[in-house]
């Protein structure tokens, strides 16, 4: 039974049917729709449930194993939470592109075919802008168009790999890919581009936050872990990606810590987490790969929670800026607790889910006596709890007063949050379902002595270095001050040092592009622009001379 | 009579069109025309189904044996550009009912009857002739009625337009008959399976060069391959919606495959591909078709003009396919002939409504034209999908083929060529998009009020057709790869 439903399309659906009903009966269905999709995917067997010919290939649209019901699993109860979060949003198109965005990505990890993978990717594209675009602002409507434009091109390149895969092997089958030919070179880079890895990490920051207090909750969960999941069956081991995810995790703290914008800092913190996922999957053992799995499924659950007590935030209090907010938790006790369950999980604290999650890769690394990968991933942790563990929560919540009395959100954003939290905390307890769902047998145990020990330390270090350093931290808001204070001073220098570096770098190449891009632009314009000389009507008499000329080119070429 | 239906697939709508002049009346000559319109499209599918179960069919008329009497014949290749020609010439009937009162005045509406027929008539006889004089014959049958099709356009411009072309496709024509002469002075027949075979032992001597070149040059003015194009945009932007829906759909097409003909079927795949340059500048002039084109129509402030641009870069798609001249490619090529025929088919009988009910299609009068005629904006949407090629469009199956026969070819920067300039598609189709939902209407937005039913109907069969041939593509994609094969068949 549960082999003929296939969640993704019940999702895409029930979105579509969202945009026609009101009221009640859309309540009823944006809730049931996600259940449903979770209970299938609980329920449905390992193996191929759909497959068929398509231009003569094979394709199988519908393909379950371990790894894909694991985030298909993750994104049917991030659309939940998500649809019971924003059941008040008053925008009439941003529920219906969540689900079809959400329906999409799990489409894409259900797709045993790289064809089927890219026409779920391209839809999730299209979702995901219009979840953007219903934010209803002109920043959102400017943004929506960036982010679609990258997306585009990453779509472009995918779809580039695939056909080259094809003609390659004849198969679109979805396996293991190692880089030795263009074609999955390319496809690599459009997965990456969906990862937000560099040099395209920016998309991410600059589009997620513009969205609609609940839009963002949605967004952060599904383009870059479908990603994740992609690299996982794609790209195992493949160790440029290891380089590629510490980047990512710099890039992300330097940034987040540098950020006022309290849903741009949480932006940059999912490059940072998405970073370690692929680092991850860079190092490759089945340790690694099972952390990686683990991570992003522990991690949409606790960045969502997060966005949720930001939205509520903004929602009550109608401000973004941590400068301006402070002193909620007197009137918005409860959101304040989701939102320090959320900063505990993130940073990875014992008895939440990031611990049980990260500490697996941080493990591999070490068992793969990855010395550098494994000091830059702990300095690393620290610098999470920074910047989304310590600055979020104490910026928006605690600190001054900034006189703001807002209430907290209603019922239904306080149940979802409350869910989350639960889910947060119960991983963090009970993790054994959670291992069990994992690709991999895991062996893994997150408690011992030495791992809640060093964690405990490396928060309790960097939690005082945030506070001994707060003043300056408001003033100056530099870099190497808080860094100074890790206890693995020198290799934090370093990797810091090199990656603001390369920041700013990126950010002077992409002025350059942008710059280069606009002259292009011109360039063309003039040439094909309305009056241009290619967009002309010509005189008959042109017209006719250029017949002659190819005319006279043609014998030219052909007698010699 | 089902032995002589090749010859009445050309002969009763050419009998049609002076039957109508003689009636006159515009009901009548609208029964006559669609009654012709749906004989030949029907007698299409008949031979293409018989072609599919016993092979080609060779049909002699007046009984004459070839090389003396003129053959007509119906193989692979033939049957499918048929099946298009004719599908396209039944399903703008229906449409022409509301449209063509709407835009010319009623003492014309008979001409147009005829001269739709004797066009249908004249690219039928240039698809299935196998005669390389009677393809002018019919050339000029085609061309003359189209002449006058698109001067009948309610824009001044269209005077202009059809004078244009008037003076280019006359050009054209001559070239090609001047080529066919050289060929018969050589070789001292004009069938083409004839001259196929005392051909390649004159391969390399100059009149036979000669003759590929003036071919080549007349068809390509035909087809308007870059930079030949510059007659078709006017053309297609002033002549009648159903003139433009039916010559998008068809007659570049058909020159497209007189074009294959006399490459692969009279030239020689060996001659052609492998010892002249043709392929290369094939492909560099289809490179910057693709190119500017696209960029031209990006910057369109009418949508008609913006479609007729589209056209030319899409052209650019199906030539490509010629030069890359592989299995995949040739596919490809054949393909997109079809699956674009049906695709801007749509997009300009759409356009068509628009024009209806607006009096022209500029970008400011599509502003809010989503909520004024939201089936016409959703047609139009979908039918840019297709144009730009996403998956589950017949748009996307072509471009596929001519990606995979690049790669296959080694030409890995013509296969990222064609995938990234999908991308200026994207933003040409988006700028209706942005404008028919996205922008408020204005005092100049087309007012309230759906296209009359019949066009609606008949654009969305096309639509249907798009999405259709995207998803079943049994009978094209196998159709167009026994054409590929046949032309091929002089490759190892």
């Amino acid at each position: 039974m549960a082999s003929v439903l296939h969640p993704g399309l019940i999702l895409v659906f029930a979105g579509v049917a969202l945009g026609l009903l009101h009221g009640r009966a859309r309540a009823a269905l944006a809730l049931a729709a996600p259940l449903a999709a979770i209970g299938i995917l609980l329920w449905v067997g390992e193996g191929v449930h759909w497959s068929g010919r398509y231009l003569g290939i094979e394709v199988t649209p519908y393909a379950v194993d371990a790894l894909s019901r694991l985030f298909a699993l993750i994104f049917a109860i991030m659309a939940f939470g998500g649809a019971l979060y924003a059941l008040g949003q008053p925008s009439r198109l941003e529920l219906p592109a969540a689900f079809v965005y959400a329906g999409s990505a799990i489409g894409a990890a259900l797709a045993g075919d790289l064809l089927t993978l890219f026409v779920c990717w391209e839809l999730m594209a299209l979702g995901s802008t219009l979840v953007i675009w219903s934010a209803g602002t002109a920043p959102a409507w400017a943004a929506s168009r960036r982010y679609l434009a990258v997306h585009l091109l990453g779509g472009v390149l995918l779809l580039a790999g695939i056909a080259g895969h094809v003609s390659e092997t004849g198969s679109v089958a979805f396996v293991r890919m190692a880089l030795d030919s263009p074609a999955h070179w390319l496809i690599l880079a459009g997965f990456l581009v969906n990862a937000g890895a560099p040099p395209l990490s920016a998309w991410l920051p600059d589009a997620y936050p513009e969205a609609s207090w609940s839009g963002t909750v949605f967004l952060s969960a599904f383009t870059t872990k479908t990603a994740v999941y992609v690299l996982l069956r794609g790209f195992p081991g493949t160790e440029i990606l290891v380089w590629v995810g510490l980047f990512m995790v710099f890039y992300g703290i330097v940034y987040a810590l540098l950020e006022n914008d309290m849903r741009r800092i949480l932006a940059y913190s999912i490059v940072n987490q998405v970073g370690f996922m692929i680092a991850g999957i860079g190092i490759g053992t089945e340790l690694a790969l099972n952390g990686a799995a683990a991570h992003a499924f522990t991690h949409i659950l606790y960045k969502a929670l997060l966005l949720m007590s930001a939205g509520a935030v903004l929602l009550q209090a109608g401000r973004r800026k941590c400068s301006e907010l402070g002193g909620l938790f007197r009137t918005m006790p409860f959101t304040t607790a989701c939102g320090t369950i959320g900063a505990l999980a993130i940073s990875c604290f014992p008895l939440t889910s990031g611990f049980v999650s990260k500490s697996m890769i941080s493990q591999a690394a070490a068992n793969e006596h990855l010395l550098w990968v494994w000091l830059a991933l702990a300095a690393a942790s620290a610098g999470v709890f920074l910047h989304a563990g310590i600055k979020f929560p104490w910026f928006v919540f605690f600190q001054k007063d900034s006189g703001l009395r807002p209430p907290e959100p209603p019922l239904n954003m306080r149940l979802a949050m409350g869910l989350f939290a639960a889910l947060c905390i119960g991983l963090g307890v009970f993790y054994q379902p959670l291992y069990a769902l994992l690709p991999f047998k895991a062996e893994y145990v997150p408690y011992t002595g030495a791992h809640v020990v060093v964690q405990l330390e490396l928060l309790l270090f960097s939690g005082l270095a945030f506070f001994v350093m707060l003043p300056m931290l408001r003033r100056t808001l530099t870099i190497t001050l808080d860094l100074d204070w890790f206890y693995r001073v020198f290799a934090n220098r370093l990797v810091a040092g090199s990656t603001v570096l390369l920041g700013l770098a990126s950010g002077t190449v992409q002025s350059w592009i942008q710059a280069a891009g606009a002259a292009i632009r011109a360039g063309a314009q003039r040439h094909h622009g309305l009056d241009g000389v290619l967009a002309r009507t010509w005189s008959t008499g042109g017209m006719v001379l250029w017949v002659a000329l190819l005319l006279a080119g043609y014998l030219l070429v052909y007698y010699l | 009579m089902l032995e002589h239906l090749p010859a009445l697939q050309v002969v009763v709508p050419l009998a049609a069109a002076p039957l109508i002049v003689l009636l006159r009346r515009p009901r009548v000559a609208w029964l006559l025309a669609s009654a012709a319109a749906l004989f030949a499209f029907v007698a299409a599918l008949v031979l293409a189904a018989e072609v599919a179960s016993t092979g080609a069919i060779s049909y002699h008329l007046g009984s004459w044996p070839p090389p003396w009497g003129i053959e007509y014949r119906v193989d692979a290749l033939s049957a499918f550009v048929l099946v298009l020609v004719a599908g396209v010439g039944a399903v703008v009937m229906p449409y022409a009912w509301r449209s063509i009162p709407a835009e010319l005045p009623r003492d014309q509406h008979y001409l147009f009857y005829a001269l739709q027929c004797l066009c249908l008539a004249g690219l039928l006889g240039m698809t299935i002739t196998g005669d390389a004089f009677n393809v002018f014959v019919f050339m000029e049958v085609a061309s003359l009625s189209m002449y006058v099709l698109i001067a009948l356009g309610r824009d001044r411009r269209a005077l202009l337009a059809a004078y244009q072309y008037l003076i280019l496709g006359t050009i054209g024509a001559t070239f090609y008959v001047i080529g066919v002469g050289l060929l018969y002075l050589l070789t001292g027949t004009l069938n083409i399976a004839d001259l196929a075979q005392r051909l390649p032992e004159l391969a390399g001597s100059r009149p036979a060069l000669a003759a590929l070149a003036f071919i080549t040059v007349g068809v390509s003015l035909k087809l308007a391959l870059f930079p030949l194009h510059l007659w078709l945009p006017n053309a297609y932007a002033y002549a009648p919606s159903v003139v433009t829906a039916f010559l998008a759909a068809t007659a570049t097409k058909v020159s497209v495959y007189v074009l294959l003909r006399f490459y692969f079927g009279v030239f020689g795949a060996r001659q052609v591909v492998e010892s002249l340059p043709v392929t290369g500048i094939l492909i560099g002039l289809s490179v910057v078709a693709i190119v500017t084109a696209s960029l031209v129509a990006l910057w369109q402030a009418d949508f008609k003009r913006l479609l007729a641009y589209s056209s030319v870069a899409q052209i650019g798609y199906i030539t490509l396919g010629i030069g890359i001249a592989n299995e995949s490619g040739l596919t490809a090529t054949v393909l997109h002939l079809f699956n674009h025929g049906v695709t801007k088919g749509a997009l300009f009988l759409l356009v068509g409504g628009i024009a209806l009910r607006a009096g022209g299609a500029g970008f400011e009068q599509l502003r809010g034209l989503g909520r004024a005629m939201p089936l016409t904006s959703l047609g139009i949407t979908l039918a840019g999908l297709s144009l730009i090629g996403v998956p589950g469009t017949a748009g996307f199956i072509s471009k596929w083929y001519l990606v995979l026969g690049a790669l296959q070819a080694g030409q890995w920067w013509l296969a990222a060529l064609v995938v990234a300039t999908s991308l200026i598609a994207v933003a040409y189709v988006w700028r209706f998009v942005e404008a028919a939902y996205l922008s408020a209407p204005d005092e100049r937005s087309a007012p309230a009020g759906e296209a009359p039913r019949v066009m609606l109907i008949a654009s969305w069969l096309a639509v249907g057709a798009c999405f259709w041939f995207g998803i079943d593509t049994a009978y094209t994609v196998e159709g167009a790869r026994r054409a590929a094969l046949f032309m091929l068949g002089g490759l190892p």
